[in-house]
């Protein structure tokens, strides 16, 4: 018995009969663990523990519901169709700057095309849709590794572009020797190259709260009753925009999933995971499903993109490094490809203790450490840290250093899901291939059942 | 006849796959470019700008070289790949860190004897973690070099060998993509147990001023070569030159292309399997390693992200070449280090590593086999 199954019997079976029960516990636990944490950890700081609380709740789940939304997404690609998609952060780069370039006023550096933020963002998911159509077509032909590997440069291809200065569109006087505005028949508009570009909003949420002359009247309530427990304004602008990331549109997401996993066509994306070529015996024409789900899945990530690093109202092309499509698919990974239910509850894993955990444990050894000692030794580099002999001066260089700890447990939790457990914590599981419950028999006339009236 | 047979070949390609017509056409127009480029002469048609303009020949020499020196770095690094791929089927992600693990611990080897040789006067934990800036070169400490190229072979090694044995080896009978996964676990791990040692700044290594150079004269002007250059050149073709006798002088060579053709036949034969593999990671990690050593050699500083940054490069030269072809990894790799060089004398330079993976995108595209035509493993 691997150590995932140990963990996984000791989760009571009132959360493991139904997904919606998993993935609320789930939340919940995590919410506990990363409350009492920060509040203990505010206290021995002599933070306000209020603020410090909800700060850590609204940042944590900002991080579940994103990576949640583009697990969520890359399990159409992966998890359905298997397609190994590992271009993730070229889509969301796509998107943001799509949605970017399209609000931006035309009198801006870089100059944009003005449109309002909802056409904007429509205009980003056809252009990502458009391009993860494009990018569908190495797909038609290609293995899965060769897949991957395409998949990858395409994604550098697009930093890269965006990266680059010559379509920056910062320098607008069409006089000048260096003038980088992208001009295609009139409409002209830029990238912002390296310098990044503005996002239309950084704060979504606000505009609940907030009008441009005063405070709305759910507002008055809110900041009022915040204040009132020492949260600031900014905390409850931040955690409303991720309840209704988490609420709305990972519930959005879920179900969109859940629908087309059980539709007809979702079918055929199980059929292509399995064995393409019985697919295809079986008439269908996969190649117009591979284009058609990576269409689909891309938007999606695209979204996932905007709602993401779109929020912060400024990104830069080196936001969309390849690394954040590896801890997308981690999270994928860790819950399971194939289960939307677990895109979910790997999403929360993932960013609640792969991603954030070594840093909150970090922070714990520290606080014990300094309670127990006074302070730790914070030793500038390895080589001071290994020839002071001192337990503590290792303890605290470890303590330092967990930022980059963090991807070493990232890689070793990779390797160990990939030989012990690679269909992940909730991956393999029966998936039911009709449209009604199969293994419901009290209801229906066929095998003698009563009827409701 | 054969002008005929070479016509009636064209012509099917032409009508049967008009892409790759449409880009031989494009190649052809960009050589045919290059050339009246290179005579400066401006050719258009009614003030619309055809071809030519002006480049200097020395300017095209240097592009040539530093993508030559690219080329041979990548081609080094791609033969291990290559063979990991043919013979134990997976894309290895991890490799571009075996390159980063090389660059460090060759370089902390020549610090150290650089140390002790010179009489330094700095501490040592600054010698260790190289943070002391540019202390080496071929001039003032060619042993240490030396010796540092022999460890950034040895330790890669050793590395890749520990890491098959406790990561790959259990999961040999899994398919491409679990290890696919592992070997980006890896990667991650490997490439931050780095940084865990010697942080994420970028540190110059080598002596700067005083490399002595030659000019090589052409046409128009010169092309400079230094002395860290032609180390590079000399050790990167040697050591091309040993695998080719490794692989056609030894038995081992006839091994690797028996497992990649076919694994379970090879062991049915009586070929020992898992030593062939381990001979491969051998092989194919030393090279990775000296390949990282010689990279930093060339351009002076090292960085954790040096090996990841070339690892597509990599991939381009490989499948370019055709994967599981050790000629065609080297191939592969001198061209991709050409021509992302070459492309700058039309396009910005923001977007030479855009055109080294465009190409890898259409080579897989239009010819997954790769230019050489799928030959395995020599």
């Amino acid at each position: 018995m691997s150590l995932g199954d140990r963990a996984w019997a000791a989760v009571p079976g009132y959360f493991k009969e139904n997904d919606v029960r998993l993935m609320a516990g789930l939340l919940l636990g995590t919410y506990v663990i990363y409350g009492l944490v920060s509040g203990f950890l505010a206290s021995v700081n002599n933070a306000p523990v209020m603020n410090a609380v909800a700060n850590e709740l609204t940042s944590i789940t900002f991080l579940i519901a994103v990576y949640a939304l583009l697990a969520l997404a890359l399990n159409l690609h992966w998890g359905y169709t298997g397609l190994f998609n590992i271009g993730i952060a070229g889509f969301m780069a796509v998107g943001v700057y799509s949605m970017s370039i399209l609000a931006a006023p035309p009198t801006g550096s870089p100059p944009g095309l003005g449109l309002p933020v909802p056409v904007a963002i429509v205009g980003a998911l056809l252009i990502t849709a458009i391009i993860g159509g494009l990018a569908a077509l190495p797909a038609l032909q290609l293995d899965a590794d060769y897949l991957a590997i395409v998949t990858v440069g395409l994604s550098e291809i697009i930093r890269l572009v965006l990266n680059a200065s010559y379509f920056a569109g910062t320098v607008t006087d069409p006089e000048a020797s260096s003038y980088n505005v992208v001009d295609v028949f009139g409409i002209r508009f830029g990238t912002g190259g390296g310098q990044g570009i503005s996002t239309p909003s950084s704060g979504p949420a606000r505009a609940i709260y907030e009008t441009e002359t005063g405070l709305t009247v759910v507002g008055e309530v809110v900041y009022g009753l915040a204040q009132s427990v020492g949260i600031r304004t900014s905390v409850v602008v931040g955690g409303t925009y991720a309840l209704v990331l988490l609420l709305g549109f990972v519930t959005l997401y879920y179900v969109l999933l859940s629908r087309i996993g059980n539709s007809p066509f979702g079918r055929v994306l199980k059929a292509i995971r399995e064995d393409e070529l019985v697919a295809r015996s079986l008439g269908k024409d996969t190649r117009l499903f591979k284009i058609k789900v990576f269409m689909v899945g891309c938007a999606l990530m695209g979204l996932g993109g905007i709602l993401w690093q779109g929020s912060y109202g400024f990104v830069n092309p080196n936001t969309f490094r390849p690394i954040v499509t590896f801890y997308i698919f981690t999270a994928l990974i860790v819950g399971g490809a194939g289960s939307n239910t677990g895109s979910v509850v790997g999403g929360a894993v993932f960013a609640a203790f792969l991603l954030e955990g070594p840093r909150q444990a970090a922070g714990l050894v520290s606080a014990f450490a300094q309670l127990a000692f006074g302070s730790l030794p914070r030793p500038p580099n390895f080589y001071a840290a290994a020839v002071s002999l001192d337990p503590l001066a290792w303890l605290g260089y470890l303590v330092d250093s967990v930022a980059y700890l963090k991807f070493i447990f990232l890689g070793a939790v990779l390797v160990y899901l990939m030989q012990n457990r690679p269909d992940g914590l909730l991956g393999h599981r029966n998936e039911t291939a009709a449209s009604v419950d199969l293994s419901d028999r009290t209801l229906g006339a066929a095998d003698g059942g009563e009827t409701d009236d | 006849m054969a002008f005929s047979d070479a016509y009636s070949d064209a012509r099917r390609t032409l009508l049967e796959r008009p892409a790759v017509a449409a880009l031989a056409l494009a190649v052809g127009y960009l050589l045919v470019d290059l050339v009246v480029k290179l005579a400066g002469v401006s050719v258009g048609v009614g003030g619309v700008h055809l071809l030519g303009g002006s480049t200097a020949v020395s300017q095209v020499g240097r592009y040539v070289l530093d993508g030559l020196i690219l080329g041979l770095v990548i081609g080094l690094a791609g033969v291990g790949l290559s063979m990991t791929y043919s013979i134990l089927s997976f894309a290895n992600f991890a490799h571009g860190d075996y390159i980063t693990t090389g660059a460090f611990s060759g370089w902390v080897a020549a610090y150290v004897v650089a140390f002790f040789t010179l009489n330094l006067e700095v501490p040592f934990g600054s010698i260790f973690l190289l943070s002391a800036p540019s202390l080496v070169s071929v001039v003032n400490a060619p042993i240490a070099l030396l010796v540092g190229l022999v460890a950034s072979g040895l330790v890669t090694v050793g590395v890749v060998l520990l890491l098959d044995r406790i990561v790959y080896e259990p999961m040999r009978d899994k398919g491409g993509i679990p290890l696919l996964i592992a070997s980006i676990g890896v990667a991650l791990a490997l490439r931050y147990a780095i940084v865990f040692v010697f942080g994420t700044s970028t540190e110059g290594v080598t002596q700067t001023g005083s490399i002595p150079a030659v000019r090589i004269p052409l046409v128009d002007g010169s092309v400079p070569l230094n002395a860290h250059e032609a180390t590079l050149i000399v050790a990167s073709a040697s050591l091309m030159f040993g695998v080719h006798f490794l692989l056609q002088r030894t038995k081992l060579g006839k091994a690797m292309r028996a497992m990649a053709d076919n694994k379970d036949l090879a062991q049915v034969t009586g070929i020992p399997t898992e030593r062939v593999v381990r001979m491969t990671w051998i092989v194919g990690g030393g090279l990775a390693g000296v390949a990282g050593f010689l990279i930093v050699l060339e351009r002076g500083t090292l960085n954790y992200n040096v090996g990841w940054r070339l690892l597509l490069l990599i991939f381009s030269g490989v499948i370019l070449g055709g994967i599981g072809s050790v000629y065609g990894a080297i191939g592969g790799g001198i061209i991709i280090g050409i021509a992302s060089r070459l492309s700058l004398v039309w396009i910005p330079s923001d977007f030479a590593r855009v055109v080294a993976f465009a190409v890898m995108i259409l080579v897989l595209l239009y010819r997954p086999s790769g230019l050489f035509g799928g030959v395995k493993t020599a």
